[in-house]
């Protein structure tokens, strides 16, 4: 890709989202698309994160709150399932974790270096129906 | 095809997105999230235009895009008018015959902040609903010119603290009421004119497919919570707008041909408005004792309005 300066930034320029022609872009998924490098989708915002959401597969009950209500597309759902965060795009805003209705919750922020697996062993663990009655 | 899509949120989250990530918008912006359900509401192709503002700005960042869909960068005034001069040629082409897929039928919006509807581009919008282009404009209603810095727009209802009218030992902030961009809208006659907010996603999906099924000019105003002008945490965009709607500070209702108004959500509680101002930063100086009165005033205000609204959805004027 050139990169122009603002000097030499043409009026009327196009920017191509999409190698070659692209002309049903709603039924063909993300990972199927040939995005050029000026789509912003190849461009990283990782590094705004102070903490990232992670998510716990186990007490996921597949209600899409999380999905919809992400501001930068970055909760991956296929097949009605949700299968992870895309962690290029997530700017650590931690919508997902307060709209999630699960308790425990499924998406929990953590320090953006934490390990996921430790971060998955110390995860709140589901209340117990006698402590509940107690 | 739309109904199946939309029945529940499962079925919803198919929607392959035509909004990219790494956009420049703020965590916890809501404005993204609005985007993504009105385009995520039809699978038919876009061609879309957005005034100057937060959306502009911050998702065409040369070199780089955030748009899967034709769109246009303009003005800060006519983003409408870019729209409605696309769909002017779209028909010509069409009534000639020399469209390239005739078969398709795309869909025009154009996207505005509330500076750019409410003050700046308010001419062009009421040109384009004028000439009754069928096009659907879209304003993202965060109550404050919030790309340029807070300054205050006449979306920003009393009492708040914007930049240009802070709060402070003189002042209470802004001293003009909000202006009623539905009614004027709607004035215009335009065969619908809705008030959306993103955390009701149901309500706004399926009145902006209800905008897209029809012809003419559509209006859709929908409150976008704004972490950073309003002072509040970023987690917190749901909750505010949940806040917002269940006070019926910002009441959901639709207008069809310009008069006849139906209410789109009843709130099972209602919450007192003084809890929807209490969350927020650019309210905070309501809260205390020789601004108190103010938000007695907002609440007989939020009354009157919610009052009145039901008065004219049983008119069936």
């Amino acid at each position: 890709m050139v990169e122009n300066g603002w000097d030499t930034f043409e009026i009327g320029t196009i920017l191509r989202p999409f190698e070659g022609p692209a002309s049903d872009v709603a039924n063909i998924l993300p990972e199927d698309r040939s995005y050029t490098k000026s789509n912003s989708f190849s461009v990283s915002v990782a590094d705004w994160r102070i903490e990232k959401p992670l998510f716990n597969k186990e007490h996921c009950i597949d209600c899409q709150f999380c999905w919809i209500y992400c501001p930068d597309m970055s909760i991956i759902s296929r097949d009605k399932k949700m299968i992870g965060i895309d962690y290029d795009h997530c700017k650590g805003c931690g919508i997902c974790v307060e709209v999630c209705p699960t308790t425990p919750k499924s998406l929990l922020m953590f320090p953006e270096q934490k390990d996921e697996e430790a971060a998955l062993s110390e995860w709140p663990k589901k209340e117990k129906k006698e402590a509940k009655e107690n | 095809m739309f109904q199946a899509k939309t029945k529940n949120l499962k079925n919803f989250s198919t929607s392959a997105e035509r909004f990219e990530g790494a956009n420049l918008l703020c965590p916890g912006c809501a404005h993204s999230i609005i985007v993504r359900e009105v385009l995520n509401a039809t699978n038919d192709n876009l061609i879309l235009a957005a005034s100057t503002g937060c959306l502009e700005v911050c998702t065409a960042v040369y070199p780089h895009t955030s748009w899967d869909a034709s769109w246009i960068h303009i003005g800060f005034e006519n983003g409408s008018s870019a729209v409605a001069g696309a769909e002017a040629m779209y028909k010509a082409l069409k009534n000639k015959g020399r469209l390239k897929q005739p078969d398709r039928t795309p869909k025009f919006v154009a996207f505005g902040g509330d500076g750019a509807t409410y003050d700046i581009g308010f001419q062009w919008i009421s040109g384009c609903f004028e000439r009754g282009h069928d096009m659907m404009y879209v304003c993202l209603d965060n109550e404050v010119y919030a790309n340029t810095g807070g300054q205050r727009s006449s979306s920003t209802p009393i009492g708040a603290s914007a930049t240009t009218t802070p709060a402070g030992r003189i002042s209470y902030g802004e001293k003009q009421n909000k202006k009623d961009i539905m009614a004027i809208m709607a004035a215009h006659g335009a065969p619908y004119v809705a008030q959306v907010a993103p955390n009701k996603w149901k309500d706004m999906v399926a009145k902006i497919q209800k905008g897209f099924a029809t012809e003419g000019p559509v209006f859709i105003n929908a409150m976008s919570a704004c972490t950073t002008e309003w002072k509040f945490a970023p987690e917190d965009t749901i909750a505010i707008s949940d806040l917002a709607t269940d006070s019926l500070v910002f009441p959901l209702y639709e207008i069809i041909d310009g008069t006849k108004l139906n209410i789109t959500y009843r709130p099972k509680n209602v919450i007192p408005v003084r809890d929807y101002l209490g969350a927020q930063g650019r309210f905070k100086h309501l809260f205390t004792k020789q601004n108190e009165y103010l938000i007695d005033e907002w609440q007989a205000r939020v009354d009157a309005k919610w009052e009145q609204l039901q008065r004219r959805e049983e008119a069936c004027l």
